[in-house]
């Protein structure tokens, strides 16, 4: 037996119950007598409802309820109880509040029947009038009447440094350009769903898609003022969210109002249609300014965003961070505007702010390097900065010079000629490109507790979440490796309201922050052991403080001396001990304020374009991680490949197309909303570079949830110049933009 | 001048639902005789009426492959058929593949190959490899590639799904 699991391979520990069919997802929970809800959505994007008739769906065998706002039982009044843990500033939108539309396919009746079918059905036959308003959906259209929020719900834009203007207009080599991206949606192959099950006493078990059981248990208490006895919210296993979960969801609400007032159990789930009616990523348009010395030296960097956001609310990310975080410079401005349309708020999706703001900034270093004739690595490596200009702090590590060398090496840099439209293989130019990531490595307070019983056997537990990122896995080769049990011995259980309190499932931070609770409980648990050990006859741990000894193959030993052990199981059998139970929150060490966390990554790619048709393919790709310690390299490399996957698709496909006149995403499907499939992706070879890091978490390990994503993109869109002499500054990239 | 048309007249009937139906199916080698109303798609007999939940519903249109079954051994878009269609025929759902205790292989790889995160897409994914496998024309990796991109999945698993489709392809041809 041996129990050192991290760092090793493991397969997930949910993995059997993924492949049989036995794994729960939020709509997959049944109790007899469950009614189904159907949503009614908009059909205009601002305005009101002027007449709701609701007549002839009621008529329909089956149909028992349709809410609106017109006979919805009462809920709370005030903005603040709708707020949830990822609210920005602002008014949260609030369900069949009143007959106010504030954007397209914002639900406005729930339809209640006995079947899916009738229910949809019956939502087909709710006639609806409505008074339309003029609305706002364009963001080019409405740049000028950009503004500053009074409150960013990211870290505001860093202070201004030196004098860019008299910088930049000196400067030897400049660029000045524009780089804008589409709204993008988050689509998790699992649709929103929540299942309210009404139990006998009265009370509510909400099995529910989201990324923080906490968060829509809050949510719903607040709102239905329900006690966290008197609803409880379970969620095992979640089909993808991206950050579509960080927010309670509009069918949880519907879910639970519906169950509430026909005392039955519900169950909401949206269309796929209807995943393109909350959040997504925001359009944004950026602003460049790079300037440089003959050498590559930079002089003069300023950076300005233009982001959407609703009316109602002012969501914004860390767009404008980047440069302070990747490039020397001493001169240095920054702004993030905020444009308000007639949206749904935009919500945190994969790598927030940094798939944004990297795609610009690292396509901006591509430009100023072909036109310095500096090679784009060196020129990284020439503004290489050893502290996050934001606040003059230290990176806790950094190794993002191994990433470069190491995955420059591994794609064959050097074998690339600089010059663009240089590389041709028959009818398809060949382009090489390559970009920077980074993303913030936090540490959250997290709780956990853990339970060991005299057969050897460790619950470990938690309030967090696993999206398809491995928490499960991890936080059980954590738990068991801490405590030397093998792996099979030990459960994790996560996806509870009822469990210790977790942050949300985002960030890339559960790692960081769940698993440095789960080894701290582990510890106790440990110390605990050892107290019990000292008092064994003839003990061999009669002196040995907690430092002296280890957990491992399933036994306490000395340090010194392995063979000075005591079985776990026999310490407590012969103790007579019925089981050791602890709980601890876990908190950020205070020294690490004085340091910036981030993960670090290069990705070099290639691409190849038809010359006559235009199409890109992208053909190979390397990705160099800088993410700390390595818990499971199966599941951190699955994390990766993700991350790449997704900046495929950002950089070539993804486009939530906004069809101005009705102010409606019209490519609402899967069919026109394009994401990668497996035809879209080439062989991707992934690299962890080694990094030490004491100071990120007791782990050192830095989460890698996003870093995988951030640099792709524009590695791509640089490729796609190389390969054709065109530079792309708008994306997705399409054929018909590179003809 | 013509009569204004007789139908002008008629009030609009109340909405109606459609009568139910006998149906024959095995599903999963157990066969089993409903009463289903034909508006009843195959995915939301096994889903909500049979609670077979292994087959998922990402769509509901045919877009994404998360339905994925195998009818009479051939992987089909559950979404996109009405189960009283296919009265008398023989369904395997992901709940049906492994025996006992024992995995398909197809199964044990996903596992071993970590081709899957979320899992929502999984079941269709097995369900398709198996389909392809049965269908003899993927010949190369591009082939794999192509005849496995109507099964989305959005973790991006798919170098690795790669690696289990190509794994089964030689098992087969060693048969």
């Amino acid at each position: 037996m041996r129990t050192d699991y991290i760092g090793k391979p493991t397969n997930r520990v949910d993995g059997r119950l993924k492949v049989t069919g036995g794994a729960k997802y939020a709509a997959e929970f049944h109790v007899p007598g469950l009614l189904y809800g159907y949503v009614v959505s908009s059909e205009i994007a601002r305005g009101n409802i002027a007449e709701i008739d609701t007549n002839e769906a009621l008529q329909l065998e089956g149909v028992l309820q349709v809410l609106t706002h017109e006979n919805r039982p009462p809920s709370a009044w005030f903005d603040k109880s709708y707020q949830d843990e990822d609210s920005p500033p602002g008014s949260p939108f609030r369900p069949l509040y009143n007959s106010e539309i504030q954007f397209s396919q914002q639900p406005i009746a729930l339809v209640v029947a006995e079947t899916f079918e009738a229910a949809r059905y019956g939502a087909t036959l709710v006639k609806v009038v409505y008074e339309e308003a003029p609305h706002t959906t364009d963001l080019k259209a409405n740049r000028a009447q950009a503004y500053t929020p009074k409150k960013y719900k990211s870290t505001p834009p860093p202070d201004s440094r030196g004098d860019v203007d008299a910088a930049f207009a000196s400067a030897a080599v400049k660029v000045e350009q524009e780089y804008t991206h589409p709204s993008e949606h988050h689509n998790p192959m699992e649709m929103h769903a929540s299942t309210a099950i009404w139990e006998e006493d009265g009370t509510l078990t909400v099995y529910d898609k989201t990324q923080s059981v906490k968060n829509s248990q809050n949510y719903i208490s607040q709102i239905f003022g329900l006690s966290s006895k008197e609803a409880l919210v379970i969620s095992p296993f979640v089909g993808g969210a991206f950050g579509s979960g960080l927010r309670p969801q509009y069918q949880l609400f519907l879910a639970v109002m519906a169950a509430l007032e026909m005392k039955r159990s519900v169950r909401v789930v949206l269309t796929r249609q209807q995943m393109f009616s909350f959040g997504h990523r925001p359009a944004t348009v950026q602003h460049f300014q790079l300037g440089c010395a003959a050498d590559g030296t930079l002089q003069a960097v300023r950076q300005e965003a233009f982001a959407e956001t609703s009316k109602f609310e002012d969501y914004s990310e860390n767009v404008v961070v980047w440069p302070n975080t990747l490039y020397k410079s001493e001169n240095a401005a920054f702004d993030h505007k905020l444009i308000s349309l007639d949206v749904y708020t935009p919500l945190d999706m994969r790598a927030p702010g940094g798939s944004t703001g990297l795609f610009a900034l690292e396509s901006a270093m591509d430009e100023l390097a072909a036109a310095a004739g500096i090679d784009p690595v060196e020129l990284r490596l020439k503004n290489y900065t050893e502290e996050d200009q934001s606040n003059n702090a230290p990176f806790s590590s950094k190794e993002l010079r191994e990433c470069y060398r190491q995955g420059a090496e591994r794609f064959g840099w050097h074998k690339r000629n600089p010059e663009a439209r240089s590389m041709k293989e028959g009818h398809q130019l060949i382009g090489w490109g390559m970009a920077t990531g980074a993303w913030e490595a936090k540490q959250q307070q997290a709780s956990a507790k853990a339970l060991l019983t005299p057969d050897g056997k460790l619950t470990v537990s938690s309030a967090t979440a696993d999206i398809g990122t491995g928490t499960y896995t991890v936080m059980t080769q954590i738990a068991a490796e801490a405590l030397g049990l093998p792996l099979e011995d030990v459960t994790f259980k996560l996806g509870d309201s009822a469990l210790p309190e977790a942050p949300l499932e985002g960030g890339s931070w559960t790692v960081s922050s769940v698993g440095s609770a789960v080894k701290q409980v582990c510890d106790s648990v440990g110390e605990k052991l050892l107290k019990l050990a000292r008092k064994v006859e003839n003990s061999p741990f009669a002196t040995a403080s907690f430092e002296e000894v280890t957990f491992a193959d399933g036994e306490l030993r000395l340090k010194s001396d392995a063979s000075k052990a005591l079985a776990v199981t026999r310490i407590l059998q012969e103790r007579e001990v019925n089981a050791i139970e602890e709980e601890v929150t876990s908190k950020p060490a205070s020294e690490q304020k004085n340091y910036a966390p981030y993960s670090h990554s290069a990705a070099f790619v290639e691409v190849k374009v038809d010359e006559d048709l235009g199409t890109i393919k992208v053909t190979r790709v390397v990705s160099a991680i800088a993410g700390g310690r390595i818990i499971n390299t199966k599941t951190a490399k699955s994390q990766i490949l993700g991350g790449v996957v997704w900046g495929i698709g950002m950089a070539l496909e993804e486009e939530s197309l906004m069809d101005n006149t009705f102010g409606r995403f019209m490519n609402h499907n899967l069919a026109e909303y394009h994401v990668p499939v497996n035809a879209d992706i080439p062989d991707i070879d992934v690299i962890f570079v080694e990094e030490h890091d004491d100071i990120v978490n007791p782990l050192g390990a830095k989460g890698l949830g996003e870093i995988g994503i951030v640099g792709v993109a524009p590695a791509i869109a640089n490729a796609v110049y190389h390969a054709t002499g065109k530079r792309i500054r708008e994306l997705p990239i399409t054929l018909d933009k590179v003809m | 001048m013509k009569n204004k048309p007789e139908t002008e007249t008629i009030e609009r009937a109340a909405p109606w639902l459609p009568p139910r139906q006998t149906v024959t199916l095995t599903i999963n080698e157990t066969e089993m005789q409903l009463q289903l109303e034909p508006w009843t798609s195959l995915l939301d007999l096994l889903r909500e009426h049979l609670h077979l939940t292994g087959t998922k519903k990402g769509c509901d249109h045919g877009q994404c492959g998360a339905c994925t079954i195998l009818l009479d051994g051939k992987r089909i878009n559950s979404c996109l058929t009405l189960a009283v269609m296919h009265d008398g025929s023989d369904i395997t759902t992901i709940e049906g593949l492994a025996k006992g205790e024992e995995l398909h292989p197809v199964q044990q790889a996903f596992i071993d190959h970590d081709a899957f995160q979320c899992g929502y897409c999984t079941p269709g994914q097995i369900c398709s490899t198996i389909g392809l496998i049965n269908e003899g024309k993927a010949k190369t990796l591009d082939d794999i590639r192509d005849l496995m991109s109507g099964n989305i999945c959005r973790c991006g698993a798919y170098s690795n799904i790669v690696k289990v489709v190509q794994e089964a392809l030689e098992r087969s041809k060693a048969k």
